[in-house]
């Protein structure tokens, strides 16, 4: 990978987050209903009332002024005060962060060695039962709102066989248990979530890996090794598979920046106390410093992903040299 | 390639016939069925009829207020199909204009769109629709607005290579030396032979917008007036369909999205064999 590379795509994050901090400021600003607009739908709210919340909100400088000081604050990390919680918009979403994190963690970890171990099998023997099991599988989850998998992993688990938690992270009445009970408790809230994110993304794993790894087996090399008398195993692990991998790690690396469009509607379901739901609690509320906040998180997340997998893709293909 | 050759290929495809069988069907519920059923989302039922199981009077039971869940799902089906059939006419639209225009000009031009085009492709999509639906109002035309605008990036990298691929053709340049100009070479010779390949990638929009709009619904971003299955499932959830075990009231819902979804990627799967002969081989 060359340098000249790495610095024409970091030139590319520059530009698209510049763009994404431009949609963001006048998505929320030039739209119908503003927050002052919505603040003060109050028929009661006189002249002074409004004119103290436009002048609150900076509402009354010019537009270029308005989107300078909204840079400047970004890079102090500051995201203004929380309608709704009436604190710092950046406190409420940390308190979310970690519950985030370990529901979409826990999944990806399921559904990468999941996937990727369906994909190798079902590319090796394909046309078998278990290759159209795996292509099956994946393309019914992918018709399937994720949001509608989970209602039916409720309805399964705790409807009907009434064994697991279905909402929240913890329970309430173990708040005086010791670290062991607290930790099994959230692991316990944990099971139908993450498994419901982890079938929607071992199909699209498992759907990758089958396809990449079935182009690698009909390149020449392959076909080179086989006429060498390497056996099939040996072919599979030391010639196809690290080819075949460099695509899974960069839509791991993707996929792992849309952690909170893929949390949202999971998290909505089962009330999972992370950014997805935050964000959904914030549009109910219309929580505008609060949506900008979360949203400007996502998109962050999505770029620096984007980035780190055409890293990892520079890094991992030689072919790529520009 | 032949029209005959084309449809003959597709039918002869299996996935390409279930899907296109499943697609007629509720093309057909979608269109005669409000028409014979005539359901009013405003009329509320008697309270003895709120979250009935299915019975005769009502074949999959009825809603918390009283509703008829399958007069609920033939009228949303009309619904769901036009949000997302309209919503891709937008994508597509955008999207082929803004892949055939970077491909063919090159340059600065083609460079400022790919950027923009990157920076669609990397907003993080369901928040954005979610947060242009909240500012915007909950509107039918509103949701199919904002799936349309945040769908288009996908479908202008692909039709952009392709384009790019055409232009080199020695025909373009033959075309151009006898004297064609630019928007008669993009009218009559590289859009119809992009054509297929946009027309593939429609059909695989449209399966994503139809499952865009269904969780915009379910999230509350849905039109009221105009239940949508989305829209029918955010009720059941909301009013505690599962914990009451309801299950005539948010499962045959979800399964008709997941239906016309599939019957979408199948059709598109055959379609992509067709545009693509390398599948075919394989």
């Amino acid at each position: 990978m060359s340098r000249k590379y790495l610095i024409k795509k970091f030139a590319y994050v520059l530009i698209t987050l510049f763009g994404v901090l431009v949609i963001n400021f006048f998505l929320f600003r030039v739209m119908p209903g503003d927050p002052v607009s919505m603040l003060v739908r109050n028929p009661n709210a006189n002249v002074e009332t409004v004119e103290k919340v436009r002048m609150q909100y900076g509402l009354d400088q010019s537009m270029f002024d308005q989107f300078f000081k909204y840079i400047a604050n970004l890079a102090k990390g500051d995201f203004g005060t929380s309608f709704h919680y009436n604190r710092s918009v950046n406190a409420v979403i940390g308190e979310r962060v970690f519950a985030t994190v370990l529901l979409v963690g826990t999944a990806e970890i399921v559904a990468i060695f999941v996937g990727v171990l369906l994909g190798i099998i079902a590319a090796h023997k394909r046309g078998s039962r278990v290759d159209v099991f795996a292509l099956s599988f994946s393309l019914v989850t992918y018709a399937m709102p994720s949001f509608w998998l989970g209602i039916i992993l409720i309805a399964l688990f705790s409807g009907l066989f009434g064994i697991l938690p279905t909402s929240g992270m913890t329970s309430p009445a173990l708040y005086f248990a010791t670290g062991i009970q607290k930790a099994a408790d959230v692991a316990a809230h944990l099971v139908l979530p993450a498994l419901t994110l982890a079938l929607v993304l071992i199909g699209e794993y498992m759907l990758v890996m089958r396809s990449a790894l079935i182009e690698v087996l009909t390149e020449d090399y392959i076909t080179t090794a086989r006429a060498k008398g390497f056996d099939e195993k040996t072919i599979l692990k030391n010639h196809a598979l690290p080819n075949a991998m460099i695509p899974m790690v960069t839509l791991v690396a993707m996929s792992l920046g849309f952690v909170i469009t893929g949390a949202l509607q999971v998290e909505t379901v089962f009330s999972w106390p992370g950014l997805g739901r935050l964000m959904y609690d914030a549009l109910q509320s219309r929580d505008y410093p609060l949506l900008q906040g979360i949203f400007y998180i996502s998109s962050i997340s999505v770029i620096g992903a984007n980035f780190i997998s055409d890293i990892l893709y520079g890094y991992l293909d030689p072919r790529v040299k520009e | 390639m032949e029209k005959n050759h084309f449809l003959k290929v597709f039918i002869n495809n299996k996935m390409g016939k279930v899907g296109l069988f499943i697609f007629v069907a509720f093309i057909l519920i979608a269109t005669i069925g409000p028409v014979i059923v005539n359901y009013d989302p405003q009329v509320f039922g008697e309270k003895a009829d709120v979250l009935q199981p299915p019975s005769r009077a009502h074949l999959l039971g009825t809603d918390d207020l009283g509703r008829d869940v399958l007069k609920a799902i033939i009228a949303g089906s009309r619904v769901s199909l036009i949000v997302g059939i309209l919503a891709t006419c937008i994508s597509m639209v955008i999207g082929t204009s803004v892949g055939i225009l970077s491909g063919y000009a090159g340059g600065q031009v083609d460079n400022v769109l790919m950027r923009l085009t990157d920076i669609f492709l990397v907003l993080p999509w369901l928040p954005l629709m979610l947060v242009l639906a909240a500012l915007l109002g909950a509107s039918i035309w509103n949701i199919i607005f904002v799936i349309g605008i945040t769908g288009w990036a996908g479908t202008a990298r692909i039709v952009r290579a392709q384009t790019l691929s055409e232009k080199e053709r020695q025909y373009v340049e033959r075309a151009r030396s006898i004297g064609a100009s630019d928007l008669h070479i993009i009218w009559h010779h590289i859009f119809p032979n992009v054509f297929p390949l946009i027309f593939a990638n429609t059909i695989l929009v449209t399966a994503v917008s139809i499952l865009s709009e269904t969780t915009l619904s379910f999230l509350g971003m849905g039109d009221v007036t105009r239940p949508s299955w989305g829209t029918t499932l955010h009720f059941a959830f909301e009013s505690g369909a599962l914990s009451n075990k309801a299950y005539w009231y948010f499962l045959p819902p979800g399964l008709c999205v997941l239906m016309l979804v599939l019957s979408f990627t199948l059709m598109g799967f055959a379609l992509d064999e067709i545009v693509n002969p390398k599948l075919r081989e394989r």
